[in-house]
């Protein structure tokens, strides 16, 4: 039943009261507003919420707010860092978002993959986002957004006056 | 009826509307800024453009966003003619309701004309669509109309407001306009004196509306033609950028539904007993079916969770109605013995086609399917909605948003101009947003909360399961080819259901028109001199919601003709692209296109060789669609175990002038991929009325470890903008099953690709 729990949310300690079945997907989007995880399948198949859990990827629409306990969650309102700022800023160099609604599950998949594994290869890169769905096509970009931000520089896509 | 005797029929019915009316040309589209509310500082000066005396340039959109770009290259249109700032430049949400923002250009490119065809009756023909549309039409995006829609609305306001700020300046300073320059948002005079365009503003807003300010050449453009990043692109990526799903509002609850698992189907009877008992369920409402969807239950509760599981304890007896017993097999066998008997409606006929046919010394024939597809658009369908006193705002993603009113205005028993419509990101769209049903459902559920906002959410399953399908198709064809292998005749049918027909029963209640270009497009309109030729098309009424799905009929039937020409170049014993080009003689355009795409794809050198046992191939695809043309080269290879892989994809696209290079190639990545998902997995089967499929797990989409690498190439033109957003989409799929056929002989002839 519900009962009001505390969990380590993006650094500072949340209360919630939810039922502890809750997908933390849905404590994170229903009751606290933070809408910046998506939902988008509801049974990990697209990898739209996904959240750091102890640094760890893992999706929200599956994970109870029963398991969390003590364990810290990252979402991407949190998210910072040299390495996730090495992200962001090759996601905006390369401008990675389409429709935009996947990206910050990539990001996330993203960072955790770069800070488990520094230096990926183009395989490790494929088979960490592979769980990360995303229907208008920005794969290509995705892929050179994770080298670039893990290696030299790559030519940029755009030029602004 | 005839094509031509119909189109004379729009023709004289439109001109009946007033011979004087008939004599002017549309009018102007740029407005008088009156509709836009404006905050304090800001100056609306038309209805695309306000400026603050803090200097924000905010341009109107019209138009959705959904993941093309449009609202960046838009905006660039108008700042460029304004020479404004463009780290100053702000995007906001047109109002829904003024004519000036009405889409003409896609409603004229779905004129049933061959794109050669610039006669009497085509040009009569779109002169008067453009008026009507302009008066009566409505607010859409899709198409891939948009530039070509405001090219010239969006540049002669940034035109205008410049000349405005100009003449203010010169006012302000007692000098001639001549001396006054205008660059980054800063009007400077030759003396000196400079002042930004927050300083003008309020003097320019009580100067009168100028309509006669020139354009710039392509050679003073300063955006136009640069490679411009997303201007929403930080927002994205922080998670702040707002989706519909994203709204928050004070007190709002949630609603989860479910509908018949038979599409069409009703409820019969409810017991929401056990439902109302859970954790935060509020009430359990019956829902009928709305603008074509299927009749339904739905919980509300206070937060989406517990509607969710609330939704699943709700006890319902359903009516499954006509779709029952009804099977996709079934289908498709009805839609290829229907080509035994109907020719259909002949979209493009030259010559006698069957004494060509007669007179060929070699004959090929073959039948090719594609099946149902759902968008699958990563934002799941949601909508919210707030209902009190009378009046409804509504928070959507959609496409087009003046229906969307017109729909919520009619289940709430209110006029339109009661109903506030809020239009957000959209999470995808790719044409499921262009169908209103959703938010029609949604304010009836919100009129059941009594004034509290409510946001109704889909589950995943019941988006991919109560979809407005790609409609399945058939099509058959016959080539002849005298004895040196030249093609002398095509005569090519097909049948399947009419997306605008159904369509437009869904919105306005009104019947189908016994023609529907979109039905044919992509096998009618290509740019092929066939010696002879006929191409027809059967409008067959089938059960299955079907609607506009992205590139509509050229999703499938560039599979169909591209797949075709290269058998027909196999049996010719000629090179895919000789072949094509042979019959591109006048077409220079179309042959650039291709040359180019097997220039960049080293088409006339053997690929490289796979590992051990692989089989490797390249097969090419040309397809002009939406104003645009495109040629892709697609390289796959083919594992011992039969598993495919595409490894490249090059393509080269002529879109006219490109506006944005940086959307375009976004754009072409992104109808690759989503391309490549329909052609390798995408499939929708219905068994007893049910759609089988209900997730990311069985209606699979492309993944990462996936995805080609992908070229672009963009052909410089100086020529008119045309679209973007689907052009890139359709030849993915005949140039994959060309390569499958260079590596194995095998030639697929049914969608999507399957080996084995």
């Amino acid at each position: 039943m519900t009962a009001v729990t505390t969990i380590q949310l993006n650094g500072r300690p949340v209360e919630v009261s939810a039922e502890g079945d809750t997908p933390l997907l849905w404590v994170l989007r229903g009751e606290l507003h933070l809408t910046g995880t998506k939902f988008g399948c509801g049974i990990a198949a697209c990898g739209a919420c996904t959240v750091h859990l102890d640094g760890q990827a893992v999706r929200s629409c599956v994970t109870p707010l029963s398991a969390v306990g003590t364990h810290t969650v990252t979402t991407i309102e949190g998210l910072s860092g040299a390495d996730a700022d090495a992200l962001f800023a090759a996601w905006t160099d390369l401008d990675v978002a389409q429709c935009g609604y996947c990206q910050p599950g990539q990001l996330m998949s993203a960072c955790a993959l770069i800070r488990a594994n520094p230096q990926p290869s183009d395989g490790e890169i494929d088979a960490a986002m592979r769980g990360n769905v995303c229907r208008c096509g920005t794969y290509p970009r995705v892929r050179a957004a994770v080298r670039q931000a893990t290696g030299p520089r790559g030519p940029s896509v755009s030029a602004t006056p | 009826m005839k094509r031509r005797t119909f189109v004379l029929r729009v023709v004289a019915a439109a001109g009946a509307l007033g011979i004087g009316w008939t004599f002017f040309p549309p009018r102007g589209r740029m407005g008088d800024g009156s509709q836009i509310p404006e905050g304090p500082g800001e100056s609306a000066l038309n209805g695309w453009v306000k400026i603050g005396t803090d200097n924000t340039v905010t341009v109107i959109m019209s138009k959705s966003e959904m993941g093309q770009g449009i609202h960046t290259t838009l905006a660039m249109l108008l700042a460029d003619e304004l020479d404004a700032d463009w780290s100053q430049v702000r995007i906001e949400m047109a109002p829904v309701g003024d004519p000036i923002y009405n889409n003409i250009a896609t409603v004229v490119d779905g004129l049933p004309f061959h794109p050669d065809d610039h006669g009497l009756i085509q040009r009569t023909t779109a002169w008067l669509t453009a008026k009507t549309m302009r008066e009566a039409g409505v607010m859409i995006t899709g198409g891939s109309s948009s530039v070509k829609d405001l090219w010239l609305p969006m540049r002669q306001s940034g035109a205008s407001t410049r000349a405005l700020l100009v003449s203010a300046a010169a006012a302000t300073w007692k000098v001639p306009e001549a001396g006054i320059t205008v660059a980054r948002g800063v009007l400077s005079h030759t003396d000196g004196r400079r002042a930004t365009f927050g300083e003008m503003i309020a003097a320019a807003s009580k100067m009168n509306l100028r309509d006669d300010a020139p354009l710039k050449t392509p050679a003073q453009f300063t955006l136009i033609g640069k490679p411009m990043r997303r201007l929403e692109s930080a927002a994205k990526q922080r998670g702040t950028a707002t989706f519909g799903i994203d709204v928050v509002l004070p007190g709002i609850q949630y609603a989860s539904v479910a509908m018949c698992p038979v599409l069409g189907g009703t409820v019969a009877s409810v017991d929401g007993a056990a439902a109302q008992q859970l954790p935060g369920v509020k009430q359990v409402v019956t829902l009928d079916g709305y603008n074509g969807s299927t009749g339904g239950i739905a919980v509300i509760a206070d937060t989406p969770w517990h509607a969710m599981k609330a939704v699943k304890a709700v006890k319902v007896t359903w009516n499954d109605g006509a779709m029952a017993g009804v099977s996709s097999a079934a289908l498709m066998q009805k839609l290829s013995s229907t080509l035994d008997t109907d020719d259909g409606h002949a979209y493009l006929k030259r010559e006698n086609v069957d004494d060509a046919l007669a007179a060929a010394t070699q004959q090929v024939k073959a039948e090719y399917q594609a099946p149902f597809l759902a968008h699958a658009a990563m934002e799941p369908i949601n909508c919210t909605v707030q209902f009190a006193n009378g009046k409804a705002t509504v928070w959507a993603s959609t496409q087009i948003p003046g229906l969307a009113r017109r729909a919520v205005g009619k289940v709430l028993g209110i006029g339109s101009d009661q109903v506030t419509m809020h239009v957000q990101l959209l999470g995808g769209g790719f044409g499921r947003r262009l169908d209103v049903d959703f938010i029609a459902q949604a304010a009836v559920i919100a009129k059941a909360a009594n004034g509290v906002a409510v946001q109704t959410i889909w589950s995943r399953e019941e988006d991919i399961r109560h979809d407005f399908y790609r409609p399945a198709c058939v099509s058959r064809f016959s080539a002849g080819l005298d004895a040196s292998g030249k093609l002398l005749a095509w005569r090519n049918v097909s049948a399947g259901q009419s997306v605008v027909g159904a369509t437009v029963g869904r919105y306005f209640g009104l019947p189908a028109s016994p023609i529907d270009k979109s039905t044919s497009e992509g096998s009618f309109d290509q740019p092929y001199e066939y010696p002879a030729v006929r191409v027809g098309h059967a409008i067959v009424d089938l059960p299955v919601p079907v609607g506009f799905w992205r590139a509509v009929g050229h999703s499938h039937q560039a599979f169909f003709t591209e797949s075709f020409m290269d058998e027909v170049a196999v049996a010719a014993k000629t090179d895919p692209v000789t072949f094509r080009l042979a019959l591109l003689a006048n077409h220079p355009r179309h042959a650039r296109v291709l040359t180019r795409a097997a220039e960049l794809a080293d088409w006339s050198t053997p690929l490289t060789a796979g590992a051990e046992g692989a089989r490797r191939g390249r097969g090419v695809a040309l397809h002009a669609s939406f104003g645009s043309v495109v040629a892709q080269v697609a390289e796959v290879t083919i594992a011992t175990d039969n598993s495919l892989r595409v490894d490249r994809v090059v393509c080269v696209i002529d879109c006219g002038m490109p506006v944005n290079p940086n959307m375009i190639r976004q754009q072409v990545e992104s109808g690759v991929v989503f391309g490549l998902s329909a052609a390798l997995y995408g499939e929708i089967t219905i068994t007893d009325g049910r759609v089988t499929q209900g997730n990311f797990n069985d209606y699979r989409p492309l993944r990462m470890s996936e995805c080609p690498a992908i070229v672009v190439d963009i052909i410089p033109s100086t020529q008119h903008p045309e679209g973007v957003g689907e052009p890139p989409l359709p030849p993915v799929a005949p140039a994959v099953g060309n390569a499958i056929f260079a590596a194995t002989g095998t030639r697929l002839r049914s969608l999507p690709l399957r080996l084995s």
